[in-house]
Parts: structure tokens; C-alpha cells; sequence
């Protein structure tokens, strides 16, 4: 493999970490659920996206050919994610679960 | 036409055809056969689940939405980040935002976009279909963030859907 090849992966693996653990900081540190909502979000599109551009770089070097199926996993995920936050939100709101007292705005009665 | 030879939604046969040349491993004769079969077969066994006619008019925009999604995704990735390890506390809001589309699968389209954008989720549809509940992240301005989420998604999505 080459030496660009080689940083390139090697950098998206690293931003795909980094942003994996910037998710589950935010997860620990936020201050109520709603907004610990925001940080699993963020890992799964910018974490998977980078650390699947990193899969799919690699093994189409190894391989021949560009190994496609590592992409499905990617929009698989992008159409699952927003589903599962959205029903983790409808029922915080259906169980009154507590938000912070700084929030604007109020969630809807279920 | 397309529905008369057994083709009633080509979009989603399409989609199945494509998913499934990148599902097995390489295109080849087979999986070219398999994968017709299955854009033939699946449509028709589900049919019933699909209440509406699919409503993409103008499809060759999507692609420029999905680049745009992905780009407002980095940006706002690394917005969340340093909110996340910074020190400043978040000022979360819920905003109700009216929706213009009417469309189910359109209004699915807006509300998966702002889940997936960092820094909103959107947490309830009204039943009405007229009001989506977002949660926010961090903001200074309410009408703000309705704007932005108007001009970037909205827009683009009702000249796809009409």
C-alpha cells in the first residue's frame, strides 16, 4: 500500500474514533436527557461514516475492485438512527421525563 | 406501462435491484438474474403495505440533497463537538416548526434530515401533520433555526416531492 494511502485510512480511522468519543462524552456530560439525545446521533453519522470510508478505502486496496456492501451498512444506519431517536424522544415526552429548566419551549402532552 | 408488465413502483425496484448488486459480493450473471427477480417479486408481495403512489416527480435532485445533508453534517458535527467538550452549558429549546409538505414520505424525509443533522431531533409529528416538535441542541433564536431548516431542507425537499 502506498504511504498517501496508508495516512489517508489511517487519518479517517482517527477522525471516526474521535467523534465516537466526542459521542459518548457528550452522552456522560450532558446535562439532561434530551440533550444526551444529540450526542449518540452525532457519533453514529460523522464516527461510522469516517471509520466506513476508512473500511471501504482499505479493502479496495487489498482487494480488487471497490467493496460496495461496507456502503449499505452506512445507509442502512443513516435511515435507523433518526427512527430510534425519534421514538426515544416521543417517549421521554409520554413518560413527563424532566429537561433541564434552562429549555425554551415545551414538549407536547402525549 | 411500467405497471401493466409488473412494475408498479420502478423507483423501488431500482433501489432493490441496486441494493442488492452491492449486497452480493461483485456483479455478475447471477446476482444480475437474482437481483431482477427480486425487483420483480418484492414491489408485487408488498403492494398492499403501499397505501399512496410514490410521489418523486423531480429524483435527479436527490442526489444533490443527500451531498448537501452529508456536508451540513460535518459542519455541524464539529459545532456539537466542541459544545461537547467545552465548558459553556448547552441551551437546549423545543421549537415547534410548521410544515409546508405534504407528502408522508416527504415529511419523513424532513424530519430523518434534521434527526441526522447534529444539534436537532426531531421528537414528534403532530397528528395533523401540520407541526413537527424539534429538540435543539443550542440555540439563540427560535425563528433561526426555523429558517435555516426552511431554506436548506424544506425547499429542496418540495421540489423533489411537489
Amino acid at each position: 500500500m502506498s504511504p498517501i494511502a496508508e495516512y489517508l485510512i489511517a487519518g479517517l480511522l482517527l477522525i471516526g474514533g474521535a467523534f465516537t468519543l466526542i459521542g459518548a462524552i457528550g452522552l456522560a456530560r450532558m446535562p439532561d436527557f434530551y440533550t444526551r439525545l444529540h450526542a449518540p446521533t452525532k457519533a453514529t453519522t460523522v464516527g461510522v461514516g469516517a471509520i466506513m470510508l476508512a473500511s471501504i478505502s482499505y479493502s479496495s486496496y487489498q482487494g480488487a475492485g471497490i467493496d460496495t456492501a461496507e456502503l449499505l451498512i452506512t445507509v442502512f444506519l443513516f435511515m435507523t438512527a433518526p427512527v430510534s431517536a425519534n421514538i426515544l424522544a416521543k417517549s421521554a415526552m409520554h413518560l413527563g421525563v424532566k429537561h433541564m429548566p434552562e429549555t425554551r419551549g415545551k414538549p407536547w402532552d402525549q | 406501462m411500467l405497471a401493466r408488465i409488473g412494475l408498479p413502483q420502478p423507483f423501488l425496484s431500482l433501489v432493490l435491484f441496486l441494493v442488492w448488486q452491492l449486497l452480493s459480493d461483485g456483479i455478475s450473471g447471477g446476482s444480475v438474474v437474482m437481483g431482477a427477480i427480486l425487483a420483480w417479486a418484492l414491489p408485487l408481495l408488498t403492494r398492499g403495505f403501499w397505501p399512496e403512489r410514490p410521489a418523486i416527480v423531480k429524483g435527479w435532485l436527490l442526489p444533490l440533497y443527500v451531498l448537501r445533508v452529508l456536508l451540513d453534517i460535518v459542519v455541524a458535527s464539529l459545532a456539537v463537538a466542541r459544545l461537547v467538550l467545552g465548558t459553556r452549558k448547552p441551551r437546549p429549546a423545543f421549537i415547534s416548526y410548521p410544515i409546508s409538505l405534504e407528502h408522508p414520505l416527504a415529511i419523513t424525509m424532513l424530519a430523518s434530515t434534521i434527526s441526522l443533522t447534529p444539534g436537532t431531533v426531531s421528537a414528534d409529528v403532530s397528528d395533523d401533520q401540520r407541526l413537527l416538535l424539534i429538540h435543539a441542541l443550542d440555540v439563540d433564536d427560535e425563528q433561526e433555526v426555523i429558517d435555516a431548516i426552511r431554506q436548506r431542507y424544506e425547499k429542496p425537499l418540495q421540489e423533489i416531492f411537489q
